[in-house]
């Protein structure tokens, strides 16, 4: 798994531990680790987890977008069971993604613990002795010079330490070595990937998010029953929340109005006011799209908005049944939104009412339609139901959608009951229903509140990671030797040989600066005395 | 006019200009001779400058080989020379060309009043210019001549097809795009993208290379194969590429994800852009194991590369076409 690079055969040298498989139980476990921490295997589960990925962009993913897993169920029915039994709507989640990514961590650290101690060794070893014939090594270099042997190596020795080598020095010769960095930072940079792992657990174990929607003018405590949905991490206790609240003061969304680009958003501002606890002083700032609120360790962040059209329900009896905003969904780029409305004290039947909020009104032919995203010609579309809603039927329910099982659409003379209502227009129902009243709108942001303690963690595995990853891409390992022979009166026959672990870099031109440093030293009388050794 | 006007005049200029390189590229190929003595002799120099390998490639190129010149008709000389003088335009062409792209780049900057890589169009164009760029780094430090074909076509045809296909007027970007993090998240992408493709056209050239072996092929492709560096060099500048751009790419991706946290309020979602960009790291990842694993060195690890390649390709194109998520605003 480690070694990204090093062509030399190290520790994790793949060829040597893939043996053919033995016998006994006992070693066939040794030969399943083996097989199991050897690179061939690191490369097949890698590919394997690239592949394995595929699906989860392919298919809608329940975690990102249950609505429109929703929809796919129900336009493949008969595929949709199948390809949910082999969780491909949560593939990420899914037992054999986290197989092939358990695995993959077994084996990284299978490979980098015997490497890391490996590793440690030869971070406090010297440098290998000379071999015996410096002149059979591919790259050498071998001269003569007038300088004694000690000042050779001396000279030899300055140059190679400036070049950050570690040196190892006797009599007569030199080792040297460097690029010790290179699998460090391989090593380092598999730590990195593990690390990364453990950060994203800990944001799972503790982290919390959840979304709420909320109205101008309202406002949201930091309560687990004021969400609209929550999904804490197995270790957080809701009770527990940081005990922030705020409050929408105003919603602004603008419009590109002319252009290629018209109907598209130029900016969102929620403007907020928020307390950190109750009886702290208040604060007001803006939250925008890529610029959320933090409070504490709870990032809050501008997810969506809408409209929220302001109805007043009078039922059959005269009581006002319904009074208030109710949050529509936006379903097209120009903001026609729909959603509904349950009164069920009305009398003396239940009431239900679905229907459309249109921003900039349109009717033609085409029905109802929005032109543009901003309210410049606001006003709803209505239909109208009654019966039973199955509030008490123990069905789950959404708040955006009419269970009309046990309810009839109203109708008036046979025709459906449907009114366009500009603001402050009221529809009288039929049958001594009642009425329903249009009176405004208020505009609504969707808010995602979350914290994940994970965040650190993450953040110092990434950066690990690229250092760490370019330190085992960019440093060049490489030994090299210098052999001193003294001849004649004080002078000396100079060897030097060099050794890279991967081929291609400057070896030549370091070994041809290492050759001319050595034959005339900085510093010291060049041509002492004597002037050809041979 | 208008600097937009402008920009767009200096990519129609940059095209013509680039069209000329690949055009003078391919004259130098298609009128040398097919193999013979003068294409041995080429490929010594080309190899010369790898210096350590220059003996065992010229004696594979040698033995064996006919001498196809004694058959050529007498005009084939002249054809070559004129190729040759062809080719002497194609690098000062690639670099005027690169030149104008540059200036229409940064006439975009200007036009738009942003960093000029907001959207597919930008981010095609821009990377054109790296992947130019980064040849003509190449070229200054190693002998890469050979690849000079390759690259101005690959950047002709990109730079065409953003201008045909993927064009968009200046203009700023949706609130969601507004960030420093934009900025940098997406130009380390580009330049990776860049990287990645000048290492896969070095890949692709290796097994073109290996494919043909020390046996000599045939034809006037089988000539230029024949000038190309040895296998072990193209195999070591393929590496080199991918090691640059590997954490470069990494880098992309973290910066994506701290946006995301930023932006988003979660730093990793699974939208289909950002499982492909893990795909592809998976993929060169496992593209640098391969070249250190017995059977899966040279051949193995440049079919890999490619994988990775085609990974990357499908990131910047199938999935704006087929998949919606987060990065669903890069506008086709």
């Amino acid at each position: 798994m480690t070694g990204t690079t090093t062509a030399a055969p190290d520790v994790m040298a793949d060829d040597v531990r893939v043996g053919p498989r033995p016998a006994r139980a006992r070693d066939l476990m040794l030969w399943t680790w083996r097989q199991l921490t050897s690179m061939r295997v690191a490369l097949v589960l890698l590919f394997l987890l690239a592949v394995a990925s595929v699906p989860g962009s392919v298919f809608p993913q329940r975690r990102t977008n249950p609505v429109a897993v929703a929809g796919y169920v129900e336009a493949h029915p008969d595929l949709a069971p199948w390809l949910d039994r082999l969780s491909m709507f949560d593939v990420f989640g899914s037992p054999w993604f986290g197989a092939i990514y358990l695995l993959l961590f077994v084996s990284l650290v299978g490979c980098v613990v015997p490497r890391s101690f490996a590793h440690a060794r030869a971070l406090r070893a010297r440098p290998p002795a000379a071999p015996q014939h410096l002149t059979r090594m591919r790259d050498h270099r071998s001269f003569d010079t007038p300088q004694k042997p000690v000042q050779a190596l001396d000279a030899a020795a300055a140059a190679l330490r400036r070049h950050r080598y570690r040196i190892d020095r006797t009599t007569a010769t030199l080792s040297a070595e460097r690029g010790y960095l290179r699998e460090t930072g391989n090593l380092f940079f598999h730590v990195s990937l593990l690390l990364i792992i453990v950060g994203a657990a800990v944001g799972g174990l503790f982290g919390t998010r959840g979304t709420v929607v909320v109205l101008e003018g309202a406002g949201f405590t930091n309560t687990v029953t004021q969400y609209n949905d929550i999904a804490p991490g197995r270790l957080v206790d809701v009770a527990d929340l940081p005990p922030f609240s705020l409050e929408l003061v105003d919603f602004t969304a603008t419009f590109a109005t002319e252009g290629e680009r018209r109907g598209t958003a130029d900016e969102f501002v929620a403007e907020v006011r928020y307390r950190t606890a109750p009886g702290q002083p208040s604060t007001d700032r803006d939250i925008r799209v890529n610029a959320p609120l933090t409070i504490g360790r709870t990032d809050i962040h501008l997810l969506g908005h809408g409209y929220a059209p302001i109805f007043t329900v009078t039922d059959g009896a005269g009581t006002v049944v319904f009074s208030g905003a109710v949050p529509f969904l936006p379903a097209d780029g120009n903001f026609l939104s729909t959603g509904v409305i349950k009164v069920p004290d009305a009398q003396p039947e239940q009431l239900g009412f679905s229907g459309f909020f249109l921003p900039t009104a349109m009717i033609d032919e085409q029905g109802p339609r929005s032109l543009f995203p901003e309210a410049l010609n606001p006003a709803v579309v209505i239909n109208v139901w009654k019966g039973d809603l199955g509030l008490d039927s123990g069905r789950p329910q959404s708040v955006f959608q009419l269970d009309t099982r046990s309810m009839e659409q109203v109708r008036d003379d046979g025709e459906f009951v449907t009114a366009l209502l500009a603001d402050g227009q009221a529809l009288d129902l039929p049958d001594g229903l009642g009425s329903i009243t249009y009176g405004g709108y208020v505009e609504w942001a969707n808010l995602q509140v979350s914290s994940n303690p994970g965040l650190p963690i993450l953040l110092g595995g990434a950066g690990l990671a690229l250092v760490s990853v370019t330190l085992s891409l960019f440093i060049r390992r490489r030994r090299i030797w210098v052999r001193v022979t003294p001849v004649g009166a004080g002078g000396s026959v100079i060897e030097i040989a060099g050794l890279d672990r991967a081929h291609g870099g400057d070896l030549d031109t370091e070994l041809d600066e290492l050759a001319a440093a050595t034959a005339r030293p900085a510093g010291l009388g060049t041509g002492s005395k004597g002037s050809d050794p041979t | 006019m208008s600097t937009d006007a402008l920009s767009n005049l200096l990519l129609e200029a940059a095209l013509v200009v680039y069209a000329g390189a690949v055009l003078a590229y391919l004259a130098e190929i298609l009128l040398a001779p097919g193999l013979d003595r003068v294409g041995v002799a080429h490929r010594r120099t080309l190899v010369g400058a790898a210096a350590e390998t220059s003996t065992r490639a010229g004696a594979e190129a040698d033995p064996g080989r006919v001498d196809p010149s004694a058959s050529l008709p007498p005009t084939a000389g002249r054809w070559s020379e004129r190729g040759e003088r062809a080719g002497r335009l194609a690098l000062p062409l690639l670099t005027l060309g690169s030149g104008l792209h540059l200036g229409a780049v940064v006439a975009r900057g200007f036009a738009a009043g942003r960093a000029p890589w907001g959207n597919m169009f930008e981010f095609a164009v821009v990377g054109a210019l790296v992947a130019a760029g980064v040849f003509l780094v190449l070229e200054r430090r190693y002998e890469v001549r050979y690849l000079g074909v390759w690259v101005s076509a690959v950047v002709l045809g990109v730079l065409g097809f953003a201008v045909t296909v993927l064009y968009t007027e200046a203009g700023p970007l949706l609130p969601a795009l507004r960030s420093t993090w934009l900025v940098i998240h997406v130009f380390a992408a580009i330049l990776a993208t860049g990287l990645f493709t000048i290492g896969a056209l070095v890949s692709v050239l290796y097994l073109m290379a290996d494919r043909q072996g020390p046996a000599a092929g045939r034809g006037r492709l089988g000539a230029y194969v024949s000038r190309l560096p040895d296998r072990e060099a193209l195999d070591r500048l393929a590496f080199r590429l991918h090691a640059v751009a590997f954490p470069i790419w990494t880098f992309a991706v973290m910066a994506g994800a701290i946006w995301a946290q930023y932006a988003w309020g979660r730093y990793w979602g699974w939208d289909p852009k950002e499982t492909w960009a893990f795909v592809s790291w998976v993929a060169y990842a496992a593209y640098l194991h391969a070249r250190v694993t017995a059977g899966w060195r040279g051949r193995g690890a440049a079919g890999i590369a490619l994988v990775g390649y085609a990974t990357m390709l499908f990131n910047f194109i199938g999935v704006n076409i087929f998949f919606t998520g987060f990065h669903s605003y890069a506008g086709l």
